[in-house]
């Protein structure tokens, strides 16, 4: 099977920026779906985080067909990509989801070689390490979902195969937020969520997933237990972290407990919390209302998470073809840059740097000081000159990640435990 | 001939509820559910002591609720029956009862947030006239604030069917128990409330049943901090649980209708309506 034209969106990038001349000089490809592919549809669905309009106006504009997007919570994507293959064509998923759907058969292998910039993504999608002395973080790590046996492959595979679950897309590493000027002083532990100083003050997400890694970092840095993989826990593991914050929760260590996006940012803004759980877009959304707010790093490392995009099992000819040009496109640079001004991580760096001005490179990604505003895609003005991105440069950030959202063994028993740490 | 209420009722009421009483006896991976005949639901249900605290809870909401919106809504009420004479005021302040409906009233339970947070309205009131040196920390994300909003969006089902009921009430009674010589409290007692009970029958069966199957007031009011059984039935439906869901709900729904079974044998409904 022959690859799409690219010429298109090709052209416009020249026009853009002279960089992306390299793009499309290495993805050279013969005229052969041409019209046709102006008809073709494509149905993705995800979470909310990359399934943005602005992307599909971009994908008609660029490549000439539909993009039809949908955006569910996590627990829908999981269950329409494990029950309701012909419902998708492109879905749009967490990494520790694959894990859970990948052995379905719901979604198919995709070939690396098709794959113009695969030499080019991140060594944490790959390999698993970001650099060659990396250490791989606990949970579920991106690399060891990443890959599988062949075409018809229903298994993970821990080396690069040359076949792929899911083509990363989005990543970030996420920490706690804090209200500096409300506590005073530096945080630079987890464990600082359940101090009793900040009684009261304090916020988790209520989300189990991904809330019960925020517990295990602090309880590992309360030096309470140490896990021997937080992302895999027993049902004693679970026991243990979910009593110590039921104790906490009693004693009144925590303000509220958050669902939605905008009830994060709303408990941080009115200062009801000064520290809690908290998601990168999240903090700028609380600085643009002129309220200082750090995305702290601190010293236990990061909460990491991966999203990338999988192919229904039931896609083929053109609109598999289609498909495969998305994800070139995808990987190309004009999305990544998209997301990484909004703080977020592209699988290809590189490409996406043809998208964005020095400035915002230098800060988004190098973690140097803005010279001038720093916008958001949408045009808000998110940092002004001299802000330093919290954290640092990207290898100070993902180099630290500690942990990866993760599915466990006994999921359902921590889901049960955790309804009860919330009634408790 | 099967009348269109009968047909309407059994498709849209009865019918529902016999699905949901099947499915709460099917068994869920952790992605699907499949037809079954097990009591694994209602036997994890009964067997966590958490249920019998979230049931006691969602009680304990319905009950503090309950008297508060009757007492307001019984005051209101009287008021408007007994103490505004003319017909076309106690129409207009009816009226004007009714107009915090116009809004949806989860933006009026959220609009209490920023009143009564940290910095909000009450506590910088609170502070400014020296009530207080430290803002409260219990007027929001509290078993207050939910009572609070509780009270704030259903007095006026207390407050309907009690004035209803008042305004059918002969004057001429409440003359006759004055000419025989009882005082204000006493034709209260013995006059008003006895005539106003199916009124008060009826706002009860709406603020208990209201509150019993609430789950976004609580949600948002103790800032996911309590729960009751609608948000436990939340939880389930959000981890695609729904045999345990539908288990939740048939013993909510069975201990709805023994509570409002109890009530209409204390007041006989139809027979003083």
């Amino acid at each position: 099977m022959t690859t799409i034209p690219k010429i298109r969106y090709s052209r416009r990038s020249i026009l853009k920026s002279g960089g992306a001349a390299v793009a499309a000089a290495a993805l050279p490809a013969p005229m052969v779906w041409g019209q046709a592919i102006k008809d073709v549809t494509l149905r993705q669905f995800g979470t909310g985080v990359s399934n943005l309009n602005e992307v599909a106006a971009k994908v008609k504009e660029d490549l000439g067909f539909t993009l039809e997007m949908t955006a569910l919570d996590s627990d829908s994507v999981t269950q329409r990509a494990a029950t309701q293959p012909d419902s998708f064509d492109i879905a749009d998923i967490e990494y520790w989801i694959c894990k859970k759907v990948w052995p379905t058969g719901n979604l198919q292998a995709m070939d690396t070689s098709k794959i113009a910039n695969y030499d080019k993504i991140v060594g944490t999608f790959r390999s698993g390490k970001l650099t060659p002395e990396s250490v791989i973080a606990q949970g579920t790590a991106p690399h060891t979902v990443g890959f599988t046996s062949g075409p018809n492959g229903k298994d993970f595979v821990q080396e690069e195969s040359g076949w792929m679950t899911l083509i990363p897309t989005i990543y970030n590493a996420d920490t706690l937020g804090i209200r500096p000027d409300l506590i005073g002083r530096p945080i630079s532990n987890w464990s600082e969520l359940l101090n009793p100083e900040f009684k009261g003050k304090a916020s988790i997400l209520d989300i189990s997933s991904i809330g019960i890694m925020d517990m295990a970092m602090v309880v590992e840095s309360m030096g309470e237990y140490t896990y021997p993989d937080k992302g895999n826990m027993t049902k004693e593991e679970i026991d243990l972290t979910l009593g110590i914050f039921t104790e906490a929760k009693k004693a009144g260590q925590f303000r509220a407990f958050w669902k939605s996006f905008s009830e994060s940012v709303e408990l941080m803004a009115s200062g009801e919390v000064v520290i809690q759980s908290m998601w990168s877009p999240a903090i700028t959304a609380v600085r643009s209302q002129g309220i200082p707010c750090v995305y702290q790093p601190l010293e236990e490392g990061y909460r990491s998470w991966g999203g990338g995009i999988g192919l229904s099992a039931a896609l083929s000819g053109i609109e598999l073809d289609a498909a495969y040009e998305y994800i070139n496109w995808y990987l190309s640079g004009w999305v990544g840059g998209f997301l990484m001004r909004q703080g977020y991580y592209s699988a290809v760096p590189e490409t996406s740097k043809n998208f964005m001005t020095e400035d915002e490179w230098g800060f988004w990604f190098e973690g140097k000081a803005a010279q001038g505003d720093i916008t958001n895609p949408f045009g808000d003005v998110m940092e002004i000159a001299g802000a330093v991105r919290d954290g640092g440069s990207f290898y100070d950030r993902m180099g630290a990640v500690a942990c990866w959202n993760a599915v466990m063994d006994e999921n359902q028993y921590m889901v049960r435990k955790w309804n009860e740490f919330i009634a408790a | 001939m099967a009348s269109p209420l009968a047909l309407v009722l059994t498709v849209f009421l009865v019918a529902p509820i016999v699905m949901i009483v099947i499915v709460s006896f099917w068994g869920a991976t952790e992605f699907s559910i499949y037809p079954a005949f097990q009591f694994d639901n209602y036997a994890f249900l009964f067997g966590s002591e958490v249920t019998y605290r979230v049931f006691l809870n969602t009680f304990k909401y319905a009950g503090i609720t309950w008297v508060f919106t009757l007492l307001i809504g019984f005051t209101v009420a009287y008021f408007l029956a007994f103490h505004v004479r003319s017909l076309k005021w106690q129409i207009a302040l009816f009226l004007l009862c009714t107009i915090p409906f116009w809004t949806s009233n989860i933006i009026r339970m959220i609009s209490w947030i920023p009143f009564l947070g940290r910095n909000g309205l009450a506590n910088s009131t609170l502070i400014s006239w020296g009530v207080v040196d430290e803002p409260l920390e219990w007027l929001l994300f509290s078993d207050f604030s939910v009572i609070l909003a509780f009270v704030h969006l259903y007095t006026l089902f207390m407050v309907v069917p009690i004035f209803n009921t008042m305004m059918r009430i002969d004057k001429s009674l409440i003359e006759a128990a004055t000419d025989a010589g009882a005082t204000g409290w006493q034709t209260l007692w013995h006059v008003v409330i006895p005539l106003t009970k199916p009124g008060i029958m009826i706002g009860t069966i709406f603020v208990v049943t209201l509150v019993m199957g609430d789950f976004i007031t609580v949600r948002f009011m103790s800032g996911s901090q309590s729960a009751n059984v609608g948000r436990m039935i939340q939880n389930d439906i959000g981890l695609l649980q729904y045999p345990s869901a539908s288990a939740t709900a048939v013993i909510l729904l069975v201990t709805v209708l023994m509570v409002i079974g109890l009530l209409l044998r204390l007041v006989d409904i139809r027979k003083e309506l």
